[in-house]
């Protein structure tokens, strides 16, 4: 379970208060949409929960059942069970996208005392997964998302959740650049890690992620906090309406 | 001309120690390669191709004493079938060499050939370093010439069957070792030279290389890691049509190297790949000074050079393609890279372009940063521990070096001793 209290959050080179008191709590096994205008802390949110440089924390906390993932380094809150799939998957020339899959996944193993996976368990488990997403072997031996299309880079990254098997995903903007079919083809990816031991977090800015990955709870963020929360039909409310009324609204 | 008095007073302390070896048949080039040291006199620290490596422990009448490295890996290349050449503190073992025999080469000492009659030998030794005087000069290299005590003549004829490697081993803090090595590429044939090990307390070792039309010399090498040992290193290249010249250098650590290509491609449709990486930690200064000279039309030459430095390391690169008139539909390629791991090294480059012909494609790019913070990030989020995650990127950023080791099993062995390297380091 996910716990975030009163977090507020600035920047950490300059005074800019991004995030001024969120309370946000994700049970295992359920699904949270986090829906917003552009700049309203939705991206920072994501962030800070994964350790990201450049932000301070103000006041508040954020706990993954019960640890406070705010001391740990990204590594460590990645062993605790945190997993962010960035809105901009990260190109790294040079460093082949198995032998990336297989330094992760045997570093949290590792970092939770568990035994590495050997080569051949390891290769078995990876083409297996690649293959429902329809990752090919010519993917899988290339540079870490180098030259990777914007479908292709989200496929990577979940992936690469399904691989590090988390607690907590967090996808950040995961729709973002994609077609409808690109689109349905992560959806499926999502949907089938769903498992009653394992939370999510979506950031979207439209509902159509959300008919196929269907939400228990929707958030509404604005200016650094949640200000609604309701079920699945607040996201439509919001792609019928716009923002305007709801925040209008709580105003 | 006479020499500034300061250049003079070294070159002259310097030759007070080295005494010519009565070398038959090489005397004649030995004499040449004296007199053209006496004319330029040794590098000293005003001289322009040495505004960035202080050549004054290179040239010093005796060799600054090295401390012998206790390596607890194995040799590199030791899984390796090849046949090997051992020399300790610059002078040839047979007792720890194998037979000399291999189909498709012969070799022979230096100090043999004259019983032989070898005459490529004889229109080799200490041509190429001649040539390759002007338009700079390079008088360590002639000094080698002049005073090499020990040294190789491979001649390749067919494709042997396994690489020849020759091995440098380091025995005596104060050793102080010349050696140089000719090889005649003929027609057609094809061999792959390997060298590794620290050498000596001070190294100055040239290698004239001649390979004839359609004959391709692979040459991967790894300059021992002694902390203190220094070299000064050359290699002259002349390539005949259709021929294809591909060298990688490791340099891990050594307080001062400094290693010279010099490449001509002299007939059409050559090839000439020069590479590097090195790593280097403290003390340490790495200088790779490159020189392609394109003389004939659709050749082409690629240059990649790539330092990781830090506390204080300091990496320098000099490289230059010089186009001659006529030399059409020249492809030149040239990159040096660092990656300073910390705001106390330093990378120091001077990369040059001279064309003469107006139909050429040439770039050169050089670059110094940092480890990728963004990247860096994304292998911690995924549970990457920081370090581990460092020397991923670091061994990233060397690959595209690494990759122009074309034999698989070469190119790992180099990865394996930059991965042992790092384990080390960090």
């Amino acid at each position: 379970m996910l716990e975030i209290k009163n977090l507020h959050v600035k920047l950490e080179e300059e005074e800019k208060q991004i995030l001024k008191g969120v309370d946000l709590t994700v049970e295992d096994g359920k699904v949270h949409a986090i829906m917003g205008p552009n700049g309203s802390g939705k991206s920072t949110l994501s962030y800070v929960l994964s350790g990201r440089d450049g932000y301070e924390v103000t006041d508040g906390s954020a706990t993954l059942d019960g640890e406070d993932l705010l001391e740990m380094e990204p590594e460590e809150r990645a062993a605790a069970g945190v997993f962010l799939a960035f809105q901009y998957p990260v190109e790294i020339p040079g460093v082949g996208n198995m032998t990336f899959l297989r330094t992760a996944v045997n570093a949290q193993r590792k970092a939770r005392g568990e035994d590495e996976l050997s080569a051949a368990d390891f290769l078995k488990e990876v083409r297996a997964k690649a293959k429902s997403l329809k990752i090919d072997a010519d993917m899988l031996k290339r540079p870490v998302n180098v030259g990777f299309s914007g479908g292709e880079k989200k496929r990577n990254e979940i992936l690469q959740m399904a691989m590090l098997e988390p607690k907590m995903c967090i996808l950040d903007e995961t729709d973002s650049g994609l077609d409808v079919d690109a689109m349905k083809l992560v959806a499926e990816g999502v949907n089938a890690l769903r498992d009653e031991g394992r939370g999510f977090l979506v950031i979207t800015h439209y509902q159509r992620l959300l008919d196929h990955i269907k939400p228990d709870v929707v958030h509404i963020m604005a200016d650094g906090k949640i200000v609604k929360t309701g079920g699945p039909d607040l996201a439509l409310e919001v792609e019928n309406n716009g923002y305007a009324d709801i925040l209008a609204e709580v105003n | 001309m006479a020499l500034p008095e300061v250049k003079q007073t070294a070159t002259e302390a310097r030759l007070a120690n080295l005494v010519m070896p009565d070398a038959g048949c090489t005397r004649a080039a030995r004499e040449d390669a004296l007199a053209r040291v006496l004319e330029m006199g040794l590098p000293g620290r005003r001289d322009e191709y040495w505004k960035y490596t202080r050549p004054d422990t290179l040239v010093a009448p005796e060799a600054p004493r090295a401390a012998l490295f206790d390596p607890d890996e194995a040799m590199l290349f030791a899984d390796l079938d090849r046949l090997k050449i051992v020399f300790v503190d610059g002078v040839f073992s047979p007792e720890q060499s194998d037979d000399l025999t291999l189909e498709g080469v012969t070799i022979d000492r230096i100090e043999d050939i004259c019983f032989k009659d070898i005459h490529w030998a004889k229109e080799l030794y200490g041509v190429l370093e001649a040539r390759g005087q002007s338009p700079v000069q390079r008088p360590l290299a002639a000094l080698n010439t002049a005073f090499a005590a020990d040294g190789i003549a491979i001649h390749v004829s067919g494709k042997p069957s396994k690489p020849i490697s020759f091995i440098y081993r380091h025995a005596s803090e104060t050793s102080d070792a010349m050696l140089h090595h000719i090889i005649r590429v003929e027609s057609g044939a094809e061999v792959t030279i390997l060298e590794n090990g620290p050498a000596a307390s001070r190294f100055n070792k040239c290698m004239e290389i001649d390979i004839a039309d359609g004959g391709v010399l692979h040459h991967v090498r790894a300059q021992g890691r002694d902390h203190e040992r220094r070299a000064a290193t050359h290699m002259f290249t002349r390539l005949g049509q259709e021929s294809v010249y591909k060298s990688f250098t490791l340099t891990v650590n050594g307080v001062l190297t400094r290693n010279e290509q010099v490449v001509e491609l002299t007939g059409d449709d050559a090839v000439a790949h020069v590479a590097g990486a090195c790593v280097g930690d403290g003390d340490f200064h790495h200088d790779d000074t490159v020189f392609i000279t394109h003389d004939a039309v659709n050749c082409e030459s690629r240059q990649v050079f790539k330092k990781v430095l830090r506390n204080g390391a300091t990496g320098v690169f000099q490289g230059k393609i010089l186009v001659k008139e006529g030399a059409q539909k020249t492809d030149g390629y040239q990159i040096s890279q660092s990656l300073l791991l910390d705001d106390d090294s330093q990378f120091l480059a001077k990369p040059e372009l001279e064309i003469y012909a107006d139909d050429v494609a040439c770039s050169h790019g050089s670059t110094s940063g940092a480890i990728d913070e963004t990247a860096l990030f994304y292998l911690r989020s995924r549970g990457v521990p920081t370090k581990e995650a460092t020397n991923m990127l670091t061994l990233a950023f060397l690959a595209e070096a690494v990759d122009e080791i074309e034999d698989d099993a070469l190119s790992q062995a180099i990865v394996d001793r930059l991965e042992g390297w790092m384990s080390r380091h960090s």
